[in-house]
């Protein structure tokens, strides 16, 4: 097998490791891949790289690929996403003013029920919250629709979620541009580290398993490189297989903080890995199981179902034709290159491409090709399920 | 329809955005504003209603913009980021370049095109002045680890100027190294060692 050389693009965030691992680790090697990994400053213009061409694939939010079959936002180049990369390790973070009305309102921040904590939000907040997010095509923006607007609070007229950078995060809260945040780690810790920000909820208890970000592909090129396609997929199964092992979380942080990858400090990165986390300036943790997870159940499996959810709530939002949109999303989601590449592997993968989304509440044994997959819970806060082939 | 379009350029760097405007001035007779702030970037945008907004790809506040693609009120207009689908050439240099344009719905890539190759133009310029800066201060670097480097085996070896950096100098041809590579090994050597 000749070396292969792919230039993949990401951005500096923990959940950018499988790209980091594959390199450093040498999965991408095993698979005669040579990655060069490109740090890119903002999500569309990550996007655009990919689009045109410039680089081979990108780390990207899960519904960037989607929303771009939709026809929506800045370019409308069909992207595929070729496998899910991480679920889960966003977190909810609002301002300290806003914490010590929650908390004088007797709000015990707990980290982990929803319900309470969206309720005890709004609450406080008065008639208008205004929530930073990172892009407006993000699993952010659509969890806290979900959640927010399940408790009742509707968006725009008492909503306003708005793209803020992650690294600006902090400063908007401080400045009162924003009453909270929901980012990516590490980005809630450190708004915390810095004094500026309690953490509310993680984003694991609105959706126990919401796929977060996804490798993506122009779909030309996957269609002409399936064999480098099926490549990259195989290189990201084993990185994110090694990621999910808790005994690797010390050296996963240590490859991170290097000055070329996040140059953050590795402590603050391994808190995001195990999910053990500082919620406010005082120093309380808490503990989240599934805070960010690699590898979960069938792995990085890229769900139709989960393609369709992120569909159904952005045709929602935009007023677009829900069925037009469902037929076009789940196209993206490539089951059928990740079922292709994996086939004759040690990985183990379900039977279907799609599931009822929400509907596990505990871990359970699924058919698959071997036998039985267990597929870890994937609860909605407020037990809804999600069925992609209702209309 | 008249042909002047209004422009707005996101640059935090003040130098940088009279530049921009002054070669976008050459291209036409457009009503340009700039929005240095990046606070409320989205909101300040569409107050101003532009046709155009021009954006350095290199900045992480250029996915504030993305929210215009999305009108949220009948009273707004959408934007696209300007990709000529006749020729994604231009759309591609642009981006190579370091600048992107979104565009309100609706507007003739004709009408763009001028400006646009009034920004590219730019942006390759400041690109290249940053290439030439790098590379400017990378061999200033070299020159004074040489300069450290020649010192040590002057004194080490009780060379001359010309003689320590001959020494230099075949050392680097003999390993198929640089100069400056070759001078940066003894100087860290000579630290630990001393």
């Amino acid at each position: 097998m000749s070396v292969v050389r792919l230039t993949l693009g990401y951005i500096p965030l923990v959940d950018a490791a499988p790209l980091i691992v594959a390199r450093e680790i040498g999965f991408a090697e095993q698979e005669g891949l040579s990655l060069d990994l490109r740090p890119s400053p903002s999500w569309s213009t990550l996007r655009d790289l990919v689009a045109l061409g410039q680089i081979e694939a990108a780390h990207m939010l899960a519904p960037v690929p989607v929303a771009m079959a939709l026809g929506l936002g800045g370019m409308a180049t069909r992207l595929d996403a070729l496998c899910v990369l991480s679920a889960n390790g966003n977190a909810v973070g609002v301002s300290l003013p806003l914490a010590e009305r929650m908390r004088a309102a007797g709000h015990p921040f707990d980290f982990a029920d929803a319900e309470s904590a969206g309720r005890a939000l709004i609450a406080a907040a008065g008639d208008r919250l205004r929530i930073g997010v990172p892009f407006p095509f993000s699993m952010h923006a659509e969890l806290l629709y979900y959640w927010l607007g399940a408790l009742g609070l509707e968006a725009p007229q008492a909503l306003d979620v708005h793209t803020v950078p992650p690294p600006l995060m902090a400063e908007a809260l401080a400045a009162g541009d924003i009453d909270a945040f929901c980012v990516g780690a590490p980005w809630g810790a450190a708004a915390v580290d810095d004094g500026v920000a309690e953490l509310l909820l993680p984003t694991t208890s609105i959706w126990r398993f919401a796929p977060e970000k996804v490798l993506a592909v122009r779909h030309d090129w996957a269609e002409a490189n399936p064999d480098l396609a099926a490549r990259m997929i195989r290189t990201m199964w084993r990185a994110g297989r090694w990621l999910a092992d808790r005994d690797n979380h010390v050296t996963a942080s240590e490859l991170l903080a290097r000055p070329e990858y996040l140059n953050l400090n590795a402590e603050l990165l391994e808190r995001s890995l195990t999910g053990v986390q500082t919620i406010s300036p005082r120093g309380e943790i808490r503990r989240t199981d599934g805070f960010l997870l690699f590898h979960a159940g069938a792995g990085g499996f890229p769900w139709r179902s989960q393609a369709s959810w992120i569909a159904a709530r952005l045709a929602a939002r935009t007023g677009l034709d829900r069925a037009a949109a469902d037929r076009a999303a789940r196209q993206v989601f490539r089951t059928d290159l990740y079922r292709a590449a994996l086939a004759g592997t040690s990985a183990d993968l379900p039977g279907a491409s799609e599931k009822l989304e929400g509907a596990l509440h505990v871990p359970t044994e699924v058919a698959s090709q071997t036998g039985t997959l267990i597929l870890p819970p994937d609860g909605f806060f407020d037990g809804r399920v999600f069925d992609p082939s209702a209309d | 329809m008249s042909d002047r379009l209004s422009i707005v350029v996101v640059e935090k760097d003040r130098e940088r955005a009279l530049l921009i405007v002054d070669s976008l001035r050459a291209a036409g007779d457009h009503e340009i504003i700039v929005i240095s702030e990046q606070t409320g970037l989205a909101r300040r945008i569409s107050e101003r209603n532009p046709d155009v907004v021009l954006v350095d790809v290199t900045s992480p506040s250029r996915d504030m913009l993305e929210e215009l693609t999305l009108a949220s009120s009948p009273m707004e207009r959408p934007v696209a980021m300007f990709v000529d689908r006749s020729d994604d050439s231009l759309t591609r240099t642009a981006i190579e370049a370091g600048v992107s344009a979104y565009v309100v719905d609706g507007l003739a890539p004709g009408r763009i095109k001028p400006v646009l190759d009034a920004a590219i133009t730019r942006f390759q310029m400041f690109q290249r002045m940053r290439a030439e800066l790098a590379a400017t201060k990378r061999a200033l670097e070299e020159r004074k680890i040489i300069d450290r480097a020649k010192g040590l085996l002057m004194k080490a070896r009780g060379l001359d100027e010309d003689a320590a950096y001959a020494l230099l100098r075949k050392t680097a041809m003999d390993q198929g190294k640089k100069v400056a590579e070759v001078a940066e090994a003894l100087v860290t050597a000579a630290g630990l060692l001393s």
